[in-house]
């Protein structure tokens, strides 16, 4: 099992690549909610954060960057990337109408619960976003 | 704001190399559809909040990136009636961002369906956009938007046309 840190006050880039980083590059990985870079604790991987290499880079959000870094080219996973892009940036680089729903989701969890609580509830969002997405790319059309 | 006290603001302070300009272009679009206000050369500030100040930050690191220097503060307004100024002139620009949109929603009213439907797509993601960077709504906010929803409902118009055929 290894450590990962980011930001404490979790919003949708930060949930989204916990998500990811357990589904595809560490499935035993633990978390772990820091307030400034200086407490990120030694071994740690730090993501989302200033400065550090799994952030933004590029016009690119954190999730991305991820997906870049480990070079993941599950299409699904980058179709999720538009949405976390636009939730997370809203730049309009995509056209992710799910986008605006999910911040709001996630911006109403932040005001309820915990960083450890919001992972727990999004990751199963996550997973049915995935297979939302999934189905839709086999069907090439909204799947009911 | 809570009359009396003065808020919280995030200031980045920033120098960003001219050439290549394409960086600096994005940086400044950046932080204009932030909505922040411009407090001198190199220096913007926005009310602090948690998305105020993550956008903030991630432009520091992309002027970082380009080969400037930026820092980020966290600071308080000397006075109130500094803070006031700089809201009212930040609500100024926004109200007249809305007063334009609120014309175009009022002269595409007597168009027909098809017109009026394009003109309210495209009114609503712009009402949208100066959303992102309204942090202090003036009046003509509700005007905007009250022009542009009316632009969705059943035009008189369209009903008596229906009542005659």
């Amino acid at each position: 099992m290894s450590a990962w840190a980011t930001r404490a006050g979790i919003h949708i880039d930060r949930a989204a690549c916990a998500w990811l980083i357990r589904r595809t590059v560490d499935p035993h990985a633990a978390f772990v909610f820091v307030t400034d870079p200086a407490e990120v604790p030694a071994g740690a991987t730090p993501f989302d954060m200033r400065g550090v290499e799994l952030g933004h880079h590029g016009g690119n959000c954190s999730f991305e960057t991820i997906l870049r870094r480990y070079e993941v080219t599950d299409p699904v996973l980058w179709k999720i990337a538009e949405v976390v892009h636009e939730a997370d940036l809203d730049d309009e680089r995509f056209h992710a109408p799910e986008a605006p729903g999910l911040d709001a989701v996630l911006r109403g969890l932040s005001m309820i619960a915990d960083d450890e609580q919001i992972l727990a509830i999004t990751g199963p969002m996550f997973d049915g976003l995935y297979e939302y997405f999934r189905r839709g790319l086999l069907l090439d059309r909204t799947p009911a | 704001m809570s009359a009396g006290s003065v808020g919280t603001w995030v200031l980045l302070a920033y120098r960003i190399p001219r050439e290549p300009s394409r960086p600096r272009i994005a940086v400044w679009r950046k932080l204009e559809a932030l909505g922040v206000a411009r407090l001198g050369d190199g220096l913007v500030a926005l009310p602090a909040d948690a998305r105020t100040r993550e956008h903030l930050d991630w432009i520091a690191d992309e002027v970082t990136e380009a080969g400037g220097a930026a820092t980020i503060w966290v600071a308080a307004p000397g006075s109130l009636a500094q803070e006031r100024s700089i809201a009212a002139a930040m609500g100024e620009a926004r109200a007249a961002e809305y007063e334009q949109i609120a014309a175009e929603a009022q002269a595409a009213a007597s168009s027909d369906e098809t017109e009026r439907r394009r003109v309210l797509r495209r009114l609503r993601a712009e009402l949208r956009r100066i959303g992102r960077r309204d942090h202090f709504p003036p009046p003509q906010r509700q005007i905007a938007h009250t022009a542009v929803q009316s632009l969705a409902e059943p035009q008189t118009s369209d009903l008596s046309t229906e009542q005659h055929v």
